[in-house]
């Protein structure tokens, strides 16, 4: 399963509000908490090692090296 | 009455060879009476290799050191014929609790599969594990089998040579110069014998202490193994209980990199420490403290010519995961029948660099695994910490962040994927039991398959004829003819047939499997042994 880098979220802007929401008024570190649990979750629901190895690369702005 | 460990087990007594006036030559000199020094020479014994064991002590270690033993060591504990009384003495566990901060995060239970006569796990003290090893040693020496332990023997030099090795030991009465064959070098991460030659070491070091403490108290705690990340009572560290034999519990206490470790040793600094953790009205009596840090290294080659390291000696890692002592017996198991087929000339010495191969894969997958439970429990940036209590926080509530936790990997036996030994495979047969792996146990009626392995060369027969015995190049092979219903429980079946109807398995001395097939060929059987002992 490649990674899906085009997109395929409905209603985007609806998506980026509740995701921005998730972290308002909150500090910094429980942010940064919330942050990593989400990554830990997702990452979880795509299971495949290979699919998780492109979004890390994605991630960092790096180029794909693979078609 | 004096506790095991204060009673000099192997005094030093004069021997013949300090009189001698030129070096006695031995065939093995085992050097360090620690488990794995221990183990060697027991198996150097059973096969009629005369060795001598030096240790500059004359008793048992002190504390409970090395305290988890895996089934794998216990199997080969059971060959060297010194399984049960361990076992017998150690207490079994299965469960386990991980906490984090001030709440319980999740429980388990390693579910040990059934149909092993050793259980997954014992805890026991390194004491009483040396105890009954020089027990076993001291039978087979009364038995007139070719062994003896020397204890206020410390050596002092060392000198390879072309067909021996020469050492200088200084004892109460003094020095003298002794001969080995082969040196099996088992003295410890620190190791003299390594230091007097001059080889490396190297690898990393984690910038931490732990404080560990013997306890003898009357508790209520299950027998399970109970950690702890950043509990109240150690904030910021780990916390780890275990339990012992004898009403003894042994507890690890981090203590991260900047502390003074006198200071802490100090029962002042202890006691409170511990009641915090234990609570204050529990009872109890501090046995030993001892302060530790450790590394994650191995030594690039085991083998130097005629010495071998095994052991600590050889590599060093970190104690989350229990691989120290079980991987140490590994090799000694690894080692000797190698040893004794180069030795009897029936072998070419270049069989002992398998020992190097497959003993230093075996240590990397110990580095690697212990390396990543140390970095999991002590994060090295602020970043490995976010990760690390996130997945901690998320196992409370999902199941699927458990596995991420790592409080350590518990040992589980080597397989040996990729030796130079492996003779050929049967795809229809399990993974489990392929080349490398040491051969699964299984019930047999009132036995076990793993009592009637080992030792020797043998051909398991599963429901497929094959001769009684075989001699290969002077090597004899003997057949143990089974039948899959021999074990009514299936596991014999699920564990070595799969869905093939037959299966035989060419086993090595110390059950590891060499080659398997689905059908007997004589001329196939006999290339493989050929190549499990290094003449192709």
């Amino acid at each position: 399963m490649a990674l899906i880098t085009t997109p395929n979220i409905v209603d985007p802007d609806d998506f980026y509000a509740e995701l921005i929401a998730l972290h308002q008024g909150r500090a910094k570190e429980e942010s940064d908490a919330i942050n990593a649990r989400l990554v830990l979750l997702l990452a979880n629901h795509i299971g495949d090692r290979r699919t998780l190895r492109e979004a890390f690369e994605a991630a960092i702005l790096q180029e794909r090296t693979e078609p | 009455m004096g506790k095991i460990f204060e009673t000099p087990l192997y005094p030093y007594r004069r021997s013949p060879d300090q009189d001698r006036p030129a070096p006695a030559r031995h065939a093995a000199i085992v050097v360090g009476a620690g488990p794995v020094g221990l183990a060697a020479a027991i198996d150097c014994a059973l096969n009629d290799i005369p060795v001598v064991v030096l240790d500059e002590n004359d008793k048992v270690s002190f504390g409970s050191r090395a305290i988890c033993f895996a089934k794998r060591p216990l199997e080969i504990l059971d060959r060297l014929g010194c399984g049960a009384p361990v076992v017998d003495k150690g207490v079994q566990w299965r469960h386990g609790k991980v906490f984090f901060r001030d709440r319980q995060v999740y429980e388990f239970d390693l579910l040990p599969e059934r149909g092993h006569k050793r259980p997954a796990f014992i805890n026991l003290q390194q004491y009483w594990f040396e105890h009954y090893l020089v027990e076993r040693l001291k039978a087979l020496a009364a038995e007139g089998k070719p062994i003896e332990i020397r204890g206020g023997n410390r050596v002092v030099s060392v000198r390879p040579g072309g067909d021996h090795v020469a050492l200088d030991v200084v004892t109460p009465d003094g020095p003298y110069a002794i001969e080995a064959e082969w040196l099996i070098a088992c003295d410890g991460a620190l190791s003299p014998i390594r230091a007097m030659l001059g080889l490396d070491f190297v690898g990393r070091v984690f910038e931490d202490n732990f404080l560990i403490a013997d306890v003898v108290m009357e508790a209520d705690f299950p027998t399970e193994r109970w950690f702890w990340f950043d509990p109240p009572f150690n904030p910021g560290q780990s916390a780890l209980l275990h339990r012992q034999p004898d009403n003894l519990w042994r507890i690890d206490l981090q203590l991260g990199w900047n502390v003074d470790k006198e200071q802490e040793k100090s029962p002042e600094r202890v006691i409170p420490r511990l009641k915090a953790m234990l609570g204050e009205e529990v009872d109890f009596e501090l046995e030993w403290v001892s302060i530790y840090t450790f590394q994650c290294r191995r030594m690039e080659k085991f083998r130097h010519g005629r010495v071998l390291f095994a052991g600590d000696a050889a590599h060093q890692v970190s104690p989350f995961g229990a691989r120290g002592a079980n991987s140490g017996l590994q090799d000694a198991d690894n080692l000797v029948w190698k040893l004794k087929l180069v030795r009897d000339r029936i072998a070419p010495e270049s069989l002992l660099d398998s020992y190097d191969a497959e003993r230093v894969a075996g240590a990397d997958e110990n580095l690697l695994n212990s390396s990543r439970a140390t970095d999991f429990i002590t994060p090295k940036s602020e970043v490995s910490r976010l990760f690390r209590d996130a997945a901690l926080d998320l196992a409370a509530r999902h199941t699927f962040a458990r596995p991420l936790v790592n409080s350590g990997r518990l040992s589980v036996p080597c397989t040996y994927d990729g030796s130079p030994l492996n003779g050929p495979d049967a795809d229809a047969l399990p993974r489990r039991t392929r080349p490398g792996s040491p051969a699964p146990d299984a019930p047999l009626g009132s036995g076990w398959l793993l009592d009637r392995l080992g030792g020797r060369f043998q051909l398991l027969a599963i429901g497929a004829p094959a001769p009684d015995s075989l001699d290969v190049y002077g090597v004899p092979v003997e057949t143990l003819r089974l039948d899959p219903n021999d074990d009514p429980s299936g596991a014999l079946r699920e564990r070595f047939l799969g869905g093939a109807p037959a299966a035989l398995y060419l086993l090595r001395p110390d059950q590891h499997v060499a080659a398997r097939w689905t059908a007997y060929d004589e001329g196939a059987v006999r290339a493989a042994l050929l190549k499990t002992i290094g003449r192709t």
